[in-house]
């Protein structure tokens, strides 16, 4: 009981690996007092005692997030116990990266986004919290950090994104602490969110945009809205830069008016054409070039361009930065037996978002079950929805439905919020977006 | 008495109601003598059970302040539906295959003739023409209902399921409703219903219109065996 009392100050003060465990034990206990799940503590208490065996098809998936959790989901789900499903992830509190925008700017607090695996481990997935660092696809087994291997039948590899090196002049990930990319959700949103607070008074924020294609494309302008709300009301003559690699973005239009109706003045959008894309970093001067132009800074949030997480390269199944898949299953253009899925997989039409993460898994779980137990298979469909926050209840939206064809994953149909609406459609479009976060991660966890 | 000599002043002033395909305004205010129990229309109208109907056509759904709407004509209004011609049309023939849980409590009217003259009585007194979408004269008066057919397909629980996993990004499985509707446990034809509405873009929500708007018959049926049972 102590130990419970304890719990709120350890996860709001310390999410280091060393006691990332002891907090989850206790956010179990927790559970357990509630009554709602013995079995998740039970199977989280020996996750390295599973063995692949009992005659049963294996499927081992890496990475816990929008792709992985639900694609381990519904396979256990689905197939009613005839496929053992193994999860590896190295985290034991998930942090989503979408909404973490919403954290900055104020509208969400830190353990909003933090979701646990124990209502996966309750479902039947066999949760294993460590670090996948190689893929014989010869012997098809997955190497753990940790020591030894987990062999599969089938692999579905979702480990997000990585950044690629030397994409910013001056920054690296040794650099991530002075200039936070917060673009994985958890610590670096904390920390961005931290150094947003101690801007002195008519400070500069700046952010280095990436170039196509990346996470979540809307993500870098939300987060500028989100920024500006927050420094509107608290350091209102602070200023924004955002220098940017590329001509245009996602929902341009629709930013650009919420900005100039919201926080006139204070942001300053530096697109190529005025030499956005020519930028260099100092982290020790805290201090931004744009296109030959040097600014000192209070605030840095460098946005890399992006690559495949690293596993996706380890298990040799990527070209160039990312993993060309089949749109039918998410199989890999590599290996039949081995999927790609969310913001690593080269797909087609899709943008890299949670949501589409969530609708690829659905194909995929469905694919892979049929090709292990004989199931029946679906035709693969796809779609996907990105909302953003401009400010206080004006949310605005963009989606589109998509199909497998031979070549890729492509679009069939599709809408964009309009410039100009009235703000109650703008409030349901926000409160819709919280309906959606509700409904995705409870998908995600089964929680 | 009133009623009538405004109609006939009305039509002789405008001629409205010829000129846009709409029928005939006299027959249509004795059609509105069975909406009278709860709705006025006319000079001094007021909302008494149901909202009044002065200025309908134009008017955004469920957005007079001084009327208690259901929470799902509160979500059709901030989706972005309008009363038109067409919309309500929809929602005089069948009003619960429009708005799901209306207060509005009315079997509806099948006769697209008898709507027809309704919409061109009720037209009269919204007064900014200039407001009014126009509608093509063969849109109107068409059949909102489902086919039967549609209705009697037995779907595929199994292959609702599949499909299901598509809707249940943003619905829960669970039935909780957090700003995004509840879908589970729905009587099937409710559920075709309302799925064909927003495929035929009479419902308003723009990711509703696209999801529907790529699933067949078939595949709808499947959606609503499955949900109609799903409990968690």
């Amino acid at each position: 009981m102590k130990k419970l009392r304890l719990w709120p100050h350890i996860l709001r003060t310390s999410r280091n690996e060393a006691t990332l465990w002891e907090e989850n034990t206790m956010k179990l206990n927790r559970r357990i007092f509630l009554g709602t799940s013995a079995a998740a503590a039970a199977s989280l208490a020996a996750p390295m005692s599973f063995a692949a065996g009992h005659g049963k098809p294996h499927v081992v998936v890496v990475g816990g997030g929008a792709g992985g959790a639900t694609a381990a989901r519904y396979i256990a789900k689905d197939s009613k116990g005839e496929v053992a499903v193994t999860l590896i992830e190295p985290t034991r509190q998930y942090y989503t990266c979408f909404f973490s925008n919403l954290y900055l700017g104020g509208f969400k607090e830190m353990d909003d986004l933090g979701h646990s695996y124990g209502g996966l481990a309750a479902g039947g997935v066999n949760v294993v919290h460590d670090w996948a660092t190689g893929v014989d696809r010869e012997a098809k087994t997955v190497a753990l950090a940790g020591g030894g291997s987990v062999s599969y039948d089938k692999l579905i590899l979702s480990p997000g994104i990585d950044f690629v090196d030397g994409a910013v002049e001056g920054w690296d990930l040794s650099a991530q602490n002075a200039m936070p990319h917060a673009y994985k959700g958890g610590s670096q949103t904390e920390l961005l969110k931290a150094q947003l607070m101690a801007m002195p008074e008519g400070g500069t924020f700046a952010m280095v945009a990436p170039p196509n294609p990346y996470r979540c494309p809307p993500g870098p302008y939300e987060r500028v809205s989100m920024v500006a709300h927050y420094l509107k009301a608290n350091n209102p003559t602070a200023k924004i830069i955002v220098a940017d690699p590329k001509p245009k973005f996602s929902k341009m239009a629709l930013f650009q008016e919420g900005w100039a109706e919201n926080y006139g003045g204070m942001i300053d959008w530096i697109g190529e054409d005025f030499g956005g894309g020519n930028v260099s970093v100092d982290p020790a001067a805290m201090t931004v070039s744009i296109d030959g132009e040097v600014t000192k800074v209070d605030v840095c949030n460098v946005i890399p361009a992006m690559k495949a997480g690293r596993i996706a390269e380890l298990a040799g199944v990527t070209d160039g930065n990312w993993a060309p898949v089949n749109a039918a299953d998410m199989s890999t253009k590599a290996d039949a037996d081995v999927y790609v899925l969310g913001d690593a997989a080269q797909q087609g039409d899709m943008p890299k978002s949670g949501y589409s993460a969530n609708s690829q898994a659905k194909v995929c779980a469905n694919a892979v079950r049929g090709a292990l137990t004989g199931s029946k298979v679906f035709p693969a469909k796809f779609s996907n929805t990105c909302w953003s926050l401009i400010d206080t209840d004006n949310g605005v939206k963009v989606g589109a439905t998509y199909e497998a064809t031979d070549e890729k994953i492509a679009k069939v149909d599709g809408f964009i919020s309009a410039t100009g609406e009235a703000a109650e459609l703008r409030k349901a479009t926000y409160e819709e977006s919280e309906g959606w976060y509700a409904g995705i991660t409870a998908d995600m966890f089964g929680a | 008495m009133r009623i009538a000599l405004t109609v006939a002043l009305a039509l002789g002033m405008s001629g409205v109601a010829q000129a846009d395909g709409l029928g005939d305004a006299e027959k249509g205010a004795k059609v509105f003598t069975q909406c009278k129990g709860c709705h006025q229309v006319g000079e001094g109208a007021e909302t008494r059970i149901g909202p009044h109907l002065n200025g309908v056509f134009g008017r955004a759904a469920g957005s007079l302040e001084d009327v208690r709407y259901s929470p799902s004509m509160k979500r059709m209004g901030s989706d972005g539906m309008v009363w038109d011609a067409a919309t309500l049309d929809a929602y005089i023939e069948n009003p619960r295959a429009l708005v799901s849980k209306t207060r509005m409590s009315f079997r509806g009217i099948k006769d697209a003739q008898e709507r027809s003259d309704l919409l061109a009585y009720l037209r009269i007194y919204s007064d900014n023409p200039a407001d009014i979408p126009e509608a093509e004269p063969t849109a109107l008066g068409t059949d909102h209902d489902i086919d039967p057919a549609i209705l009697a397909i037995q779907g595929d629980p199994e292959y609702g399921e599949y499909l299901a996993s598509e809707c249940k990004t943003c619905h829960q499985s669970s039935g909780a409703n957090d700003g995004i509707p509840s879908i589970t446990l729905w009587p099937t034809e409710d559920f075709v219903v309302a799925m064909h509405a927003y495929k035929r873009k009479l419902r308003p929500h723009p990711v509703m219109q696209m999801i529907s708007g790529r699933l067949n018959d078939e595949e709808i049926a499947a959606l609503a065996a499955y949900f109609k049972d799903l409990e968690e």
